[in-house]
């Protein structure tokens, strides 16, 4: 199982990666791509939007079904990533550099899991 | 084998439509076609081979077992066709004078008042043109009701996390914030998150009982309760109202509103043969709301109701698919009270004979009785075979039968979902219990065999990726 040590994960499989300048990156989880399957379609906020924790703030479509993707945070979208939208695939390939949006003025933070507790949760769920 | 557009020969030409009976009117300059439509040219004879040969490509309830779950892909009986085909119904026109339409207008209002009778509803409008349509008519009753009262902070829905995906995009569609909540063990309504979910800003709950999972909710009289004492309305998802049609109301369990789908639970064609309808029905606070025009008695006469301060607005032209409300009403009238209770509980025994025949080899997702239909997960079948339920879907075509519903209800996984209704005989589910069964038995000695299926169909597996990723939608000369 592919799970980065400098990521931050959400019990729901999603990603944060703290990219130091007061923004984040937000994306989802190698398992999730996996148990999502091939996915075709991706629908993302608009840039300026506010995402609201643990609230859906995009969402992905695989053959088999559509689903929510909720966010670690509540904070302004500064950049959302348009290749993503034109090739799913990419998040099925790579689903660690397939950042979804880019956030700044984090006001919110839920719980989030460190890489060991998050493989430690797959386990306990698998 | 060949596209029409392949089989088109320049000039060719055929006589299949009539003469054209009425005054042509010609279109403002500039807006009309300066070349002809790219259509394909053939004759009919090789139309009609054409459509034939898409049609053995297919698979319909004429063709065989179809239990796709949540579905209820019943035999539609022929007699519904007759009723449907008769000329007083055929051969009228919606702006017709009202007085020349009164066996059309006694036939809706003969519908309403029946299929309020067995739904425990007050009034219904056969506008929606489909399920979701319907639901969305649903919603949009109870957000007309609350404007009414000036209760404009009712903003939320609560839809269980079992509900068809149709429900929060209904209420959605409305404007609505949809919560979320959580099945308890048994794929029912966890009482206690119902309870922390409701408040002041609930406009209302949507439900579908039996659930999803093909389970009936026993405490459906205390949810009901619960969202009324909150002071919102329950709507009734009628998706599942084969499994107890005649035997309780959802008028009975509190709810206010309801959708049916005649195309689903009163046998009027749909898959691809449609239209659908997605009567709407209600309580009578609701009646002012509901979409017009509706077909009313007055005294000895029929008339349609055009006007009303509340109404909603209009859901669709003219009065919904006329026909297939004829096509329902013909089920109805046919099976009469003792039938269509019974068509209810042969679905019920149909399912449990099923399910009990395949629980030693499929793992069944809540073991126990069912309603009309069953889930199977095939999560350990899938870690230790490599068999996923898409494979035993597709494997099956090979036996003949339609794949079940796969992948739904959301909660479980690999799941498949199988509801056999009442119009199929015991050898016809004795066949597909053996073919199920047969299926098991290869997963474990052969499952090459199950993953690469299906073996006879003219294309395997179609790649579902690309075809969404990048489907072509046009025929390129």
């Amino acid at each position: 199982m592919n799970i980065p040590a400098e990521l931050k994960f959400t019990r729901s499989h999603e990603w944060i990666k703290d990219l130091g300048n007061g923004e984040y990156e937000i994306g989802i989880s190698d398992f999730a791509q996996h148990e999502l399957g091939d996915l075709v379609f991706v629908n993302l906020p608009q840039e300026g939007d506010t995402i609201t924790m643990e609230e859906p703030f995009a969402d992905v479509e695989s053959v088999k079904a559509v689903s929510d993707i909720y966010s670690p945070v509540t904070a302004v979208v500064k950049e959302i990533n348009e290749e993503i939208l034109d090739a799913p695939e990419t998040i099925n390939s790579g689903a660690y550099d397939a950042w979804f949006v880019r956030v700044e003025n984090v006001t919110e933070t839920a719980e989030l899991l460190s890489a060991e507790e998050y493989e430690a949760f797959l386990n306990e769920e698998a | 084998m060949k596209l029409i557009f392949e089989r088109s020969v320049a000039d060719r030409a055929l006589t299949l439509l009539p003469e054209c009976d009425v005054e042509k009117t010609v279109l403002p300059e500039g807006m009309a076609r300066t070349q002809a439509l790219r259509l394909p040219e053939v004759g009919e004879c090789d139309i009609s081979r054409h459509y034939t040969e898409l049609a053995k490509c297919a698979h319909g309830v004429n063709d065989g077992f179809y239990p796709l779950g949540s579905c209820t892909m019943k035999y539609n009986p022929k007699v519904n066709e007759q009723a449907a085909a008769l000329e007083g119904f055929t051969e009228i026109h919606p702006l017709q004078p009202q007085s020349t339409l009164q066996g059309a207008l006694k036939a809706l209002v003969l519908s309403e008042e029946l299929l309020c009778e067995i739904t425990g509803m007050d009034n219904m409008s056969f506008q929606p043109a489909a399920g979701a349509h319907g639901e969305f008519a649903g919603i949009m009753l109870i957000k007309a009701y609350h404007e009414s009262r000036g209760d404009t902070k009712r903003t939320k829905i609560i839809v269980p996390d079992s509900a068809h995906g149709t429900n929060p995009a209904s209420a959605n569609m409305a404007g609505y914030t949809v919560v979320s909540i959580p099945s308890n063990e048994d794929g029912c309504v966890d009482i206690e998150k119902l309870k922390a979910a409701v408040g002041e800003d609930t406009a209302g709950l949507m439900l579908t009982n039996p659930n999803t999972v093909g389970v009936f909710d026993k405490n459906i009289l205390e949810i009901t309760k619960i969202v009324h004492e909150a002071g919102g309305l329950n709507y009734y998802d009628g998706a599942n109202l084969n499994a107890i049609m005649g035997v309780v109301r959802p008028g009975d369990m509190g709810f206010d509103v309801i959708h049916l789908n005649l195309h689903k639970t009163f046998s009027t064609p749909h898959g691809g043969g449609g239209p659908g309808s997605g009567a709407v029905g209600c309580k009578s606070l609701l009646t002012p709301f509901l979409p017009l025009p509706r077909a009313i008695k007055n005294g000895d006469k029929y008339e349609l109701l055009t006007e009303s301060e509340l109404s909603f607005g209009r859901m669709k032209e003219f009065y919904g698919n006329f026909l297939v409300v004829i096509k329902a009403l013909t089920y109805v009238l046919t099976l009469g009270a003792e039938g269509i209770r019974e068509a209810a509980q042969i679905a019920v025994l149909n399912a449990n004979y099923m399910m009990h025949e395949l629980a030693d080899c499929y793992e069944m997702a809540y073991p126990g009785y069912c309603m009309h239909e069953f889930v199977m997960t095939l999560e350990n079948t899938k870690k230790q075979y490599g068999v996923s339920a898409m494979d035993v879907a597709k494997s099956l075509i090979d036996h003949g039968i339609h794949p079940p519903t796969m992948y739904f209800p959301l909660i479980v996984h690999e799941a498949l979902m199988v509801e056999p209704t009442e119009t199929e005989s015991k050898e016809t589910l004795d066949e597909a219990v053996a073919a199920l069964r047969d299926i098991a038995e290869m997963t474990v000695n052969n499952a090459e065999a199950v993953i690469s299926a299906p073996h006879t169909t003219p294309i395997s597996r179609p790649d579902e990726v690309m075809a969404a990723r990048s489907p072509k939608l046009r025929y390129e000369f």
